[in-house]
């Protein structure tokens, strides 16, 4: 698996985040060495295996469809600096 | 609760700082404590004033606490005065910082979460306030659990029985406080590949990571979600069963909360365990792990092991190829996978830190987490955006998911012969902090080779502490098939 500069920039900004060139240049070789240990992997045959994503199996929980207590519109404001009129504010899109 | 503020505050803390609380002789015991609140035989206040002063003076040595939460504590303190009542009354607990604290500041170790104060508690700390437990503060820990010795973070916990040495992790400072804390004492930690059994055998303590789904996840900050489980840490197994019987139990404020119906586990202590049998795995006694396992860990569990056969328990060496083997990709892919989603929610606006509005939408995220997460945080981020992205899906994310199905089945097979299984929790002891500064990122997820398949098949497990090798405590872990944590108290209660 090649594991360049191209593609970390690339996962980086998929995921939000603004690697220095000093991280890029430490990430190349870490994630090389992690991806080969993942690549172990592909020595086993799972063709007829069914994935779990879950350990367990999980019932289906339902309730009635009923409002239930919860935040109020103040309450869930009341932890940032950013909102305005009774909103959340995040920065310009355009 | 109202947690008293102000002028009310200030009046409880005066009066308390006039009385001679240091004078106080603190109950170790947890039954002996519980009784002398319900019969108010000792001031809780008093005590709790006694407590918060030790946990502080053994924070400035030793780094377990994020936030000592006093004014909480004393509020508490004054209410069960009035109210003297609940199986954990007057009880110190421990909180691993990404367990939600209403109104207590809960970063899950991580700078980007500086400041939040939930505004409600997790389910886990409803039942334990319920029943009288007077929280201590938040502990330290790996940035959202991302390490297995606790040492990615800011504050950084130090081993109870030599400064030099790691606490383990990820919930370090749980561990670390349940080994110093001489007064009646618990704690909660949380495991997502280990970070339970592993800091318990650091710091010579139980720790009991349940079933997945046994004990409810509302109110933690989240890791990976199909792995994450709260559960108990203690001096003693007795206090461990105590405590899983509060917090155990279905929680219809979370989805994946199991619906099995619970049950009272210190039922299991000291039931005999002539008869049961127990399987050795024996692939993790061999050369697993760089030079191997630590010679002085094997000796000591084959040591368990033979007064256990003494006691007509049957033991047998089993092998397990496909989970020693596959174990660690598959879960780092998952972990990190489930990690990258739930990491996305982090992006400076509804609560944490924050930045000022000044930048456009991408440039504003992507710097406030490029500034707020560590580098262990990135790196894992990095790689669970990697495993899900198109055209490695498959190869990776989905096919994890399909090896899990065969690791899990791998244990069943042997569970249908067993009771439970026995290996080490580690392949190290307590290594000194400039002893991991020579492993690379992946020789660090290796160290996991033992406590990640049984946290990837959801199956429940403990750390047994079994004596000291110097100043590193040793430990055995044993797991055992999906809600049978009676059995690992029963069994983890015979060894002594």
């Amino acid at each position: 698996m090649q594991i360049d500069k191209q593609l970390v920039q690339h996962i980086a900004s998929t995921a939000r985040l603004q690697l220095s060139e000093q991280e890029i240049n430490e990430f190349i070789p870490q994630l090389k060495e992690i991806l080969d240990m993942f690549s172990q992997l592909d020595q086993i045959d799972v063709k007829n295996t069914l994935p779990s994503f879950h350990p367990i199996l999980l019932e289906n929980v339902t309730r009635e469809d009923k409002i239930k207590p919860s935040l109020t519109q103040e309450q869930a404001l009341s932890l940032t600096k950013h909102k305005e009129d009774g909103y959340f504010k995040g920065p310009k899109i355009l | 609760m109202a947690i008293l503020k102000g002028q009310r505050y200030y009046k409880l803390k005066l009066s308390i700082d006039n009385n001679n609380y240091q004078e106080i002789k603190m109950i170790t015991n947890l039954h002996n404590h519980i009784q002398a609140v319900h019969n108010q035989s000792i001031d809780i206040v008093e005590y709790t004033a006694k407590a918060l002063e030790q946990a502080k003076a053994i924070n400035k040595e030793y780094n377990y606490f994020t936030t000592i939460s006093e004014e909480l504590a004393l509020s508490q303190a004054q209410n069960l005065k009035k109210t003297p009542t609940g199986r954990l009354a007057g009880v110190f607990l421990s909180v691993k910082d990404a367990i939600c604290v209403q109104g207590v500041e809960s970063t899950a170790g991580s700078k980007i979460l500086k400041g939040y104060k939930p505004l409600f508690n997790a389910t886990v700390i409803q039942r334990c306030i319920n029943e009288g437990a007077i929280i201590l503060g938040k502990t330290s820990q790996d940035e959202f659990g991302f390490g297995g010795f606790a040492v990615n973070t800011e504050i950084v916990p130090k081993n109870p029985f030599n400064k030099d040495r790691v606490t383990g992790g990820s919930s370090g400072g749980s561990a670390g406080i349940t080994q110093k804390a001489d007064f009646a004492h618990l704690a909660l930690g949380e495991s997502t590949g280990g970070s339970i059994v592993n800091p318990a055998l650091f710091c010579g303590v139980y720790g009991l990571c349940p079933t997945y789904g046994r004990v409810s996840r509302y109110g933690l900050l989240d890791y990976g979600s199909s792995l994450d489980k709260i559960g108990p840490m203690a001096k003693t197994i007795e206090d461990i069963a105590s405590l899983l019987n509060i917090i155990a139990g279905h929680d219809d404020k979370e989805a994946t909360s199991a619906t099995q119906k619970t049950e009272d586990y210190t039922k299991y202590l000291n039931r005999p365990v002539r008869k049961m049998k127990i399987g050795i795995i024996k692939d993790l006694f061999g050369d697993v792990f760089g030079d191997g396992v630590d010679e002085n860990i094997t000796k000591a569990i084959y040591k368990k092991i033979e007064q256990l056969e003494s006691e007509e328990v049957i033991c047998e060496e089993v092998s397990m190829p496909i989970t020693n083997k596959y174990g660690i990709p598959a879960y780092y892919i998952i972990a990190t996978a489930e990690a990258s989603t739930n990491l996305a929610k982090y992006c400076g606006i509804r609560y944490g830190a924050a930045d000022d509005l000044k930048s456009n939408y991408n440039e504003y995220f992507t710097k406030f987490r490029e500034a707020n997460f560590s580098k262990e945080a990135k790196r894992r981020i990095m790689l669970g955006t990697f495993t899900r992205m198109a055209g490695y899906r498959d190869a990776y994310y989905t096919k994890a998911m399909k090896v899990r199905t065969k690791i899990i089945e791998e244990y069943q097979h042997l569970f249908k012969k067993y009771d439970a299984l026995i290996s080490p929790v580690m392949p190290m002891l307590a290594p000194k902090f400039s002893e991991l500064e020579k492993l690379t990122p992946a020789q660090h997820y290796m160290a996991d080779i033992m406590t990640a398949p049984p946290n990837l098949a959801g199956l429940p497990h403990i750390n047994v502490p079994i004596g000291m090798h110097n100043d590193q405590a040793l430990g055995l872990m044993l797991t055992t098939n999906h809600f049978e944590e009676g059995k690992l108290i029963q069994i983890g209660s015979a060894i002594r």
